[in-house]
């Protein structure tokens, strides 16, 4: 228990810390891009920078550069810092580190060269597939062996949440990218096809989708949440007994609610009824984050007034309880029937993205980065306020655009004459909707606009700043 | 549900989603029956972790706990009424596929009177009747426009035809029409014909070619429309005719006017010689049924009759 060991390993944090600002730029850059080819389709420039290649860049680079870089960043400083224990393979971990960029480079030349399975989130090619494997199961060794090696009895709530991720998206990345290699003319290709067929293909695809979204992109951020509000709160997280009924019902039940993204589809119907029903049952599971986090700031409300990274995180978390409300709503047969297809998806899914994932990210690193970089805080507080209300302009209109049109599309799409015709072409429903797209790619570039103001706040904090790694903690004594 | 190939499957889905419906909610009353939501608490779990991080023993939430409950009971609910559970179709017999015939049936239903009415008259006066028009073109709108285009003007160049004009691959007359959109057409143009060495192979294509555009008064090498004529009537004239001027009975089309499926250069030209068309007319019989049919016949009739349109 009173061993000391050296340091915290920090480096391979401050290179991911570093890498998710760098890649939340490049794919909200890409987000942007698309955006305006959506109110200008004249810049589709050729194949390679078209809107359906740019599309999957976007969503992966968000995703898993962006996203991927922040989870192993907060998790590799949490779990060494909360099991008080230097990372476990140190090298293993610098592997996972240029493994993960590498995977990130290659999708951004395979995809826009037209590299793609077709499988929404999953769209990367078997080459880079078994990269990604040996890369997690790397991340995996890395992050149990730490929690193994820990000098606390105690395994702290954040890191259930990191674990329960890597191990649920290991098993989701396995089986849904099943596929079979193309041999043309006797030589391996890099392109290869799904080893499922049909609407089991279309339900493997969705499981994993939705689960991709429930455990990277939920379970992984609910860890960060649940170190980094009640360390800058400065107060214990609210409720123990919720925070264990809430993460085993959160990550029982979404398991089942992929079925949801097939209403009304060759799907057989009960398999979509059960879709619906987890996915209302998901509704409290996903809650219990919510209250757990904003419970554990009631007493020290006022310090939301001045402190920018208790904004952002808060923040994050209403956006997270509205998401999470929506979600299970969008998931009814009959919402569905109107909300499907529409940019209400898309709108909802950046409440998720931008509100929950984004903000939650950013109030993180802006915790982070200066202890990483051995500065008393960030080089701007002022500055971090200001992408605070930059970026919370910018989902909103971006939400709110994409929720009109969305339910316009819905009603137009639906409406039929007295002689049984549509009442609307396509092409009619696209002009409505033509100024919100205008106005979403306000919202979008306001974010963007968001992380460069960071981008340029966390260089100079790190210009000047001494990387000197804390020294291992011993644990304060237990009361079991 | 018979998709299964065992028996057992049938039983396995029913229960595995039954039992982790219910396990929901018995997980959530083992987690909360001696800790019962309410009061909260100051007094922490004891645990500490990285300096100041603890967990306050706060119960659930009650309000949270029973929202809980209300969607497990909802999902049982649901089941037992709409199917869920594998095979068992629920108390209310419902299925999408039965609900989508309903309502299908039910709007059929209702407007097959208003379509009806037009299928007994003319179709020449169908087409000069307002209203019939405003509905065949609502029909042309939901259903032809993808292809033709919302004026119906065509795609120039990818072989979609303009519908506004006079020129008809398959005939303007009413009953060419009704059979056009009820059966569908194929088009064919063979590569080279049918023939590559009697056309000579690209170069001869393109002497073709340059008789082709000569058809229709369009600029051309002479002296390679002269090598292409005897090469046309070799092989081309068996579909397009000795004049030129098409065989609607196998939809080839009309070469003397101006108007190109394909694009008129010589480039486009030698590329419909040398790699074949094949252009399809989707049938629309089963679909649509004959008294949408004729409606549409009678816009299609009526929007090249009208004003000239160019």
């Amino acid at each position: 228990m009173s061993e000391i060991q050296s340091t915290y390993n920090y480096k391979v944090v401050r290179q991911f810390a570093v890498m998710t600002v760098i890649w939340g730029i490049v794919g909200m850059l890409v987000g942007v891009i698309i955006a305006a080819q959506l109110v200008w389709p004249e810049l589709n420039f050729g194949p390679w920078l078209s809107y359906g290649r740019l599309r999957p860049l976007h969503t992966n680079a968000v995703i898993f550069a962006f996203g991927g870089c922040a989870l192993f960043a907060t998790s590799y400083y949490i779990v060494q810092r909360t099991s008080h224990a230097r990372l476990f393979a140190g090298g293993l971990a610098a592997f996972t580190f240029w493994g993960w960029q590498l995977v990130i480079l290659l999708a951004a030349l395979s995809l826009p060269l037209g590299f793609t399975t077709g499988k929404e989130y999953a769209e990367l090619e078997w080459p880079i597939d078994i990269l990604i494997t040996v890369v997690w199961v790397s991340y995996a060794i890395v992050f149990f062996g730490t929690i193994a090696k820990r000098t606390v009895s105690h395994i702290y709530v954040a890191n259930w949440f990191f674990g329960s991720m890597i191990l649920t998206v290991a098993v989701l990345h396995l089986v849904n990218s099943a596929e079979i290699p193309v041999f043309a003319a006797g030589i391996l290709t890099p392109k290869s096809y799904s080893a499922y067929a049909g609407v089991q293909d279309a339900m493997v695809q969705w499981w994993y989708g939705h689960n991709a979204v429930g455990f990277f992109l939920t379970a992984g951020f609910l860890g960060l949440m649940y170190y980094f509000v009640p360390k800058q709160a400065g107060r214990p997280v609210y409720s123990y007994r919720l925070s264990v009924v809430h993460f085993w019902a959160l990550i029982f039940t979404y398991m089942w609610a992929g079925p949801h993204h097939l209403h009304y589809t060759a799907l057989p119907d009960w398999t979509q009824s059960v879709g619906m029903v987890f996915s209302l049952i998901l509704l409290a599971p996903s809650w219990g984050g919510m209250i757990n986090g904003i419970m554990t700031l009631s007493g020290a409300w006022h310090k939301l007034r001045d402190d920018p990274i208790l904004k952002f995180l808060i923040t994050s978390l209403s956006f997270y309880g509205m998401s999470t409300f929506e979600g299970p709503m969008m998931s009814i047969k009959t919402v569905n029937a109107l909300s499907h297809y529409t940019d209400w998806t898309v709108g909802h899914v950046h409440s998720g993205a931008l509100g929950w994932v984004a903000m939650v990210t950013i109030g993180s690193m802006y915790y982070l980065l200066p202890r990483l970089f051995g500065k008393p805080e960030m080089h701007s507080v002022k500055l971090m306020t200001v992408h605070f209300w930059v970026a919370t302009i910018g989902i909103v209109l971006y939400i709110a655009s994409m929720w009109i049109s969305g339910v316009m599309q819905g009603l137009m799409w639906r409406s039929g004459n007295a002689d049984g015709t549509l009442a609307y072409s396509f092409v009619e429903t696209v002009k409505v909707t033509y100024p919100f797209y205008a106005i979403r790619l306000v919202g979008g570039v306001l974010f963007l606009s968001g992380m460069l103001i960071m981008a340029y706040n966390m260089f100079k904090t790190m210009a000047g700043g001494s990387t000197v790694d804390a020294p291992v903690l011993v644990p304060a004594g237990h009361h079991a | 549900m018979s998709d299964f190939v065992s028996e057992f499957w049938n039983w396995y889905v029913i229960l595995i989603v039954l039992v982790s419906i219910l396990a929901c909610g018995a997980f959530l009353w083992s987690q909360s029956i001696h800790h019962p939501a309410g009061a909260e608490t100051t007094d922490t779990t004891g645990h500490v972790w990285d300096e100041t991080l603890a967990e306050y023993n706060n119960p659930l939430p009650r309000w949270w706990m029973w929202l809980f409950y209300l969607t497990v009971v909802f999902a049982l609910v649901y089941g037992v009424l709409y199917p869920t559970f594998g095979r068992f179709q629920g108390v209310f017999g419902w299925s999408s596929a039965n609900e989508h015939k309903k309502e299908v049936d039910s709007m059929d239903a209702k407007v097959k009177p208003l379509f009806d009415k037009y299928l007994k008259m003319d179709l020449k006066a169908v087409a000069a009747d307002k209203e019939a028009m405003e509905m065949g073109g609502r029909l042309f709108q939901t259903y032809c426009m993808q292809c033709h285009g919302a004026a119906a003007q065509g795609s120039r160049d990818k072989g979609f035809p303009n519908l506004t004009d006079k020129d008809w691959q398959w005939g303007g007359a009413p009953e060419q029409i009704v059979e056009t959109i009820a059966n569908g057409r194929m088009g064919m143009m063979p590569p080279y014909g049918g023939n590559p060495d009697a056309v000579g192979g690209e170069s001869g294509a393109k002497e073709v070619a340059n008789y082709v555009r000569s058809l229709s008064g369009l600029s051309n090498n002479s002296e390679l429309a002269a090598k292409g004529k005897t090469k046309y009537e070799a092989v081309c004239f068996a579909c397009h005719g000795q004049d030129g001027k098409g065989m609607q009975a196998l939809g080839a089309p009309n070469l003397t006017d101006k108007v190109w499926l394909y694009g008129s250069s010589e480039a486009k030209i030698v590329e419909t010689i040398t790699a074949g068309r094949a252009n399809k007319m989707p049938a629309w019989k089963e679909f649509l049924g004959d008294a949408k049919i004729h409606l549409l016949s009678a816009y299609v009739l009526g929007l090249s009759t009208g004003t000239e349109k160019n």
